[in-house]
C-alpha cells in the first residue's frame, strides 16, 4: 500500500497510509526490571476513520487497533516478519488454488462464543459484497465466485462465493479463481478477520463496539479521545499479551506526542516528529528505537506519456537514477530516518535481494551523464517531479533535483500538489508530466506484494504504464509456483527484469524512528513500523 | 431596540444561507476526491467506490446536494462524515472543549488586558507603563506557536508542574496552559487599547468635573474614566471572542486539545462537506451573535449611543 506517511502530520496524513497485520523486526533497548502483567500502556495513535469493522480498515488509525481486536489465521512473526498460524491449526493446498484449512479447537471471541469456521466463511462473504461499503472489499478477490458478489457492473447475484465452503466447525475449503502460492501470506491481513455471529445482525452497533478473538478486548471508545481495551484471559494465540492493555490516544500532532513521551504522558510512540529526529536519540538514550521498515520510496515516470515511452528512454531513467547521491541525501537532509536502496523491495521483506537494482542505484556522476547521452536526453531537459506538498517531501525531493542538476545538468524541478489527495487524483488520472513521487508500503511482508500489485500491467497500482511481458510472465509462472519458497524465488526473477525498463527509481526504505518512556520495556517495532504489542511489558 | 434587535436577528437568515451555500461549493470546489482518498494511495475499487459516492450522495449535482443537506439540516439533521458518525456528534464533542477553552483565554485577556492597560494609562510615563509597553509588544512579536513550544517545554517537559498536552480535553484545569498561549496575544492587543483609550480620556472634561465635585478616585476611574474608555476595547473583545471560538488550530495542535479547530481542520483535509458546513453554520452564529452583543453593549456603556 501507498507509501504514505507515516512521518508526516497525523492531521496530514488523514487519508493516506493504509495498513496491514503484524511484521518484523526491530531493535529496543533498555535495561529490564520487573513487570506488571496487569498494567496498561498507552499508544500514540489518531481517530479511526471508519467504523472498526475488519474489512473497513486500510489506514493505520482504525487498523492498529483492529489487528489487537482480531487475530485471523495467521499473522506475522514481529521478530522475523515470517508467517506464523494463529488460529488455523494448517493451511494446505496441493495446487496452489484449493485451500483445505483447519482450525485450532478452543479459540474464543471475546462474548464468549466460540470462533468457528463459518465465522471466517461468514465475515468474508459480507466483506466481499459492495452493499456493506467495505474500503477492503477488494482483498477477496482471489477467491472464486467474487464476480457474482461483487461485480464489475450490475446487481450481485449472490452474496456469498461459491470457493468458500464450511466443512464441519473447524474445516473449511478456500478454492481461488486462479494460483496464488503465496495467498496464505495474505491471509495475515486484518480483512481476513473472523467476525461473531452477533456482528451480522447490527454491523454498525459492532462498528462502534468491536466484539473480537484477539488478544485484547474493546473496553470503550471515546471519540478523538482514546480508545480503550484490555487484555482477553481466554486468548489462545501464540502471544499472550505481557501487559493488561493497551490505550490508543489520539494525538493531532506528533510535537505533541513526543512531548508527552518525554514527561512519560504517553508510553510508546508512532513515529518521532521530523523536528526532533536529529535530537530524539539524545533525547531518549536507550530508549530510542529505530528499525527498518517494510516500505520504500521511489520516483515513478509516465512511460504513458509518448516522450518517456520510447525504449530508449530506459537509459534516460537508468541515469537519473544513477544521479541520485542516496547516501548523501539519506544522511543529511532525511537526517537518518532512510536508507539508501539497491532494490524494489524493501528490506526485511521474505525474497529482499539486496543489490537487485545493480550499478543503477549507485551513485555515478559521469555514467549517468553517458547513460542520459545515450538515450537521447530528458524530454526538453527539464524534468518535473511531482509530489504531495502536505508530506514533507518538499526537502528531499528538492535534495533529488540538485542532485540530478549538478551531476547531469539536466534542469529539475519539484512540482508540489497542494495535498495527498490532489496529488493521487492526478497520478490515477494520468495527468502528470514526467516524474512523481510514489512508493509502497508492505501490505503483507512478501517480494510479491511489492512487485505484482505495482509492476504487472495494468495492476491496480501501476500508475506508470508500465508493461513489460518478461516481467508479467515471470510474475505468472512465480504465482503458480508450487510452494512461497519458488514464488519467492520467482519474483526475485521478476524483479530482475525491472533495470532494463527502469518505471520507477528505487530510492530508499523507510525507517521507524520512535521511543518509549520509561514506564515500559521490551518494546520492539516490527516492519510494519508497529510495536509487538503484546510483548511490551510494564513496569512493575 | 427592541427593533433593532429583531432587525438584526432576521438579517442573520440570509447571512446564513449564504454562507453556508458558499462553504458547500467552496469544499466541493476543493481538488480531490474525498472517497477515493479513503483508499490512501491504492488505486480505489470501482464497484466500492460508485457504492460509496450514492451512498454519500456525491454522485447527485452539486446544487441537487446543498438543497438535500439544507433540507435536513432545517429538521435538525446536520448529516454524517464519511465515517458515518453524525455532524452534530462531532459539533456537540468539540464545541464544549473549544467554549472553554475560549472562555478561558477570553476572562484571562479581559483581567490582565484591561487590568495592565487601566494601570499603565494611570500611571502615563512611569516605570510600570514602560514596562507594560515591553512586555506587551514582546507578547506581540512573539509568534504563538513560539510561545506554545516554550510553554510546553518549559512549564510542562521541564518544571512538570502541568502535563505538557491536554490529557483531557474536557478538564478545564488542564486548559490552563493553552488559554494563557491563546489569550496572551489578544492580551496585548487589549492592554495597548485601553492603555491609550485611558491616557486619551482621563484629560476629558468630565473626568475633571468628576474629580472637581469630590468624587472619590475609586468612583472616578471605575464609573466615568474606565466605562467610557471601553468602547474600542469592548470593539475588540467581540470579533476576537468570535475568532476564539472559531478554534485555535495551532495551539489546539500543539497541546493536543480536541477543540473546533483541529476538528474543522480535519474535516477540511478530508474533503467531509457536511462535517465543515456543520461547524462553519455555528460560527457564522456565533460571530453574528458577538457582533450583535458588541452593538448592544455600545449602549450599555455610553448613554449617547441609542437604538431605535
Amino acid at each position: 500500500m501507498p507509501v504514505a506517511a507515516r512521518s508526516r502530520l497525523v492531521l496530514a496524513a488523514a487519508s493516506s497510509v493504509v495498513l496491514v497485520a503484524t511484521g518484523c523486526s526491530s531493535s529496543g533497548g533498555g535495561g529490564s526490571s520487573s513487570s506488571d502483567a496487569s498494567k496498561t500502556f498507552s499508544y500514540q495513535s489518531n481517530e479511526p476513520q471508519n467504523p472498526l469493522q475488519p474489512a473497513n480498515a486500510n489506514e493505520v488509525g482504525g487498523g492498529r487497533i483492529i489487528q489487537n481486536l482480531f487475530k485471523g489465521l495467521v499473522d506475522y512473526d514481529p521478530t522475523n516478519a515470517k508467517i506464523r498460524m494463529q488460529v488455523a491449526d494448517k493451511i494446505e493446498t496441493s495446487d496452489s488454488q484449493a485451500f483445505t484449512v483447519t482450525l485450532k479447537d478452543g479459540w474464543k471471541f471475546h462474548d464468549g462464543t466460540p470462533v468457528h469456521a463459518k465465522n471466517f466463511v461468514d465475515a468474508w462473504n459480507w466483506g466481499a459484497s459492495p452493499t456493506n461499503n467495505q474500503i477492503n472489499s477488494s482483498w477477496f478477490s482471489d477467491i472464486e465466485g467474487y464476480q457474482d458478489v461483487h461485480p464489475a457492473s450490475g446487481k450481485p447475484t449472490t452474496d456469498k462465493m461459491s470457493g468458500l465452503a464450511v466443512t464441519d466447525d473447524l474445516h473449511f475449503t478456500v478454492k481461488l479463481s486462479h494460483k496464488v502460492s503465496y495467498f496464505e501470506y495474505k491471509l495475515g491481513y486484518i480483512a481476513f478477520s473472523p467476525l461473531p455471529d452477533g456482528f451480522f445482525k447490527d454491523p454498525t452497533g459492532y462498528g462502534q463496539k468491536p466484539v473480537g478473538n484477539g488478544p485484547y478486548q474493546f473496553v470503550s471508545w471515546s471519540h478523538n479521545s482514546q480508545v480503550v481495551t484490555k487484555a482477553f484471559p481466554d486468548y489462545q494465540g501464540v502471544d499472550k499479551p505481557k501487559n493488561g492493555g493497551i490505550v490508543f490516544k489520539m494525538y493531532t500532532t506528533s510535537e505533541a506526542a513526543y512531548a508527552d513521551l518525554q514527561s512519560n504522558n504517553l508510553d510508546v510512540m508512532d513515529q518521532v516528529p521530523p523536528s526532533a529526529l536529529a535530537t530524539y536519540k539524545n533525547d531518549l538514550g536507550d530508549r530510542a528505537v529505530d528499525a527498518p521498515q517494510g516500505a520504500i520510496q521511489n520516483i515513478g515516470f509516465t512511460l504513458y506519456q509518448a516522450d518517456w515511452s520510447s525504449p530508449d528512454k530506459a537509459k534516460v531513467r537508468q541515469g537519473l537514477s544513477m544521479a541520485i547521491d542516496r547516501d548523501t541525501i539519506t544522511k543529511t537532509v532525511l537526517q537518518g530516518s532512510r536508507k539508501p536502496a539497491s532494490a524494489w523491495v524493501a528490506e526485511g521483506v521474505e525474497g529482499y535481494k539486496e543489490g537487485a537494482c545493480g550499478d543503477f542505484c549507485k551513485f555515478d556522476a559521469a555514467k549517468a551523464k553517458q547513460l542520459i547521452q545515450d538515450g537521447g536526453g530528458v524530454p526538453g531537459n527539464k524534468l518535473l517531479i511531482t509530489y504531495n506538498a502536505d508530506g514533507g517531501h518538499k526537502e528531499w525531493v528538492d535534495a533529488v533535483c540538485n542532485s540530478i542538476r549538478q551531476s547531469t545538468g539536466v534542469d529539475c524541478l519539484g512540482d508540489p500538489k497542494p495535498d495527498f489527495k490532489t496529488a493521487r487524483a492526478a497520478i490515477t488520472a494520468h495527468q502528470l508530466d514526467g516524474a512523481f513521487r510514489t512508493g509502497w508500503v508492505q501490505d503483507y511482508p512478501l517480494n510479491a506484494n511489492f512487485l505484482a500489485d505495482v509492476y504487472r500491467t495494468g495492476a491496480a497500482s501501476n500508475d506508470f504504464g508500465y508493461s513489460n511481458p518478461q516481467f508479467d510472465d515471470a510474475a505468472t509462472k512465480a504465482d503458480e509456483a508450487p510452494s512461497v519458497a519458488d514464488t519467492v524465488t520467482g519474483y526475485q526473477q521478476a524483479e530482475a527484469v525491472l533495470p532494463s525498463g527502469m518505471p520507477a527509481i528505487p530510492l530508499w526504505y523507510y525507517r521507524t524512528n520512535s521511543g518509549y518512556s520509561s514506564k515500559v520495556q521490551n518494546v520492539k517495532f516490527d516492519s510494519f513500523g508497529n510495536p509487538a504489542w503484546t510483548q511490551v511489558e510494564v513496569k512493575g | 431596540m427592541g427593533r433593532f434587535v429583531a432587525r438584526r436577528l432576521l438579517q442573520m437568515i440570509p447571512v446564513f444561507f449564504g454562507t453556508t451555500a458558499l462553504i458547500f461549493y467552496m469544499v466541493h470546489a476543493l481538488p480531490g476526491d474525498p472517497v477515493a482518498a479513503m483508499w490512501g494511495d491504492k488505486a480505489p475499487d470501482p464497484v466500492q467506490l460508485a457504492a460509496l459516492r450514492h451512498q454519500l450522495g456525491f454522485d447527485k449535482p452539486l446544487v441537487q446536494q446543498y438543497l438535500d443537506y439544507m433540507g435536513k439540516l432545517l429538521t435538525g439533521d446536520f448529516g454524517t462524515g464519511l465515517d458515518g458518525r453524525p455532524v452534530i456528534d462531532k459539533i456537540t464533542e468539540a464545541l464544549p472543549v473549544t467554549i472553554r477553552l475560549a472562555l478561558f483565554a477570553f476572562a484571562i485577556e479581559i483581567v490582565l488586558g484591561v487590568g495592565i492597560g487601566l494601570f499603565a494609562g494611570l500611571r502615563r510615563g512611569k516605570l510600570f507603563d514602560k514596562g507594560a509597553l515591553v512586555f506587551t509588544l514582546l507578547l506581540i512579536s512573539i509568534p504563538v506557536p513560539v510561545l506554545g513550544f516554550i510553554f510546553q517545554t518549559v512549564f510542562g517537559n521541564n518544571l512538570k508542574w502541568v502535563t505538557p498536552t491536554v490529557q483531557d480535553s474536557n478538564d478545564i484545569t488542564q486548559l490552563v496552559l493553552p488559554a494563557v498561549v491563546l489569550g496572551s496575544l489578544s492580551l496585548a492587543y487589549v492592554a495597548r487599547l485601553t492603555r491609550t483609550s485611558i491616557a486619551e480620556n482621563i484629560k476629558a472634561d468630565y473626568v475633571r468635573t468628576a474629580v472637581a465635585k469630590g468624587l472619590p478616585r475609586r468612583k472616578v476611574i471605575g464609573t466615568h474614566l474606565l466605562r467610557n474608555s471601553m468602547i474600542p476595547v469592548v470593539t475588540f473583545l467581540g470579533t476576537d471572542l468570535g475568532a476564539l471560538m472559531g478554534g485555535a488550530i495551532v495551539t489546539e495542535g500543539i497541546f493536543n486539545v480536541k477543540g473546533v479547530g483541529n476538528a474543522l481542520f480535519h474535516a477540511i483535509n478530508l474533503k467531509e462537506g457536511a462535517t465543515v458546513s456543520g461547524f462553519v453554520a455555528f460560527l457564522v452564529l456565533v460571530y453574528l451573535a458577538a457582533g450583535l452583543i458588541v452593538d448592544l453593549l455600545y449602549a450599555v456603556l455610553d448613554p449617547r449611543i441609542r437604538y431605535a
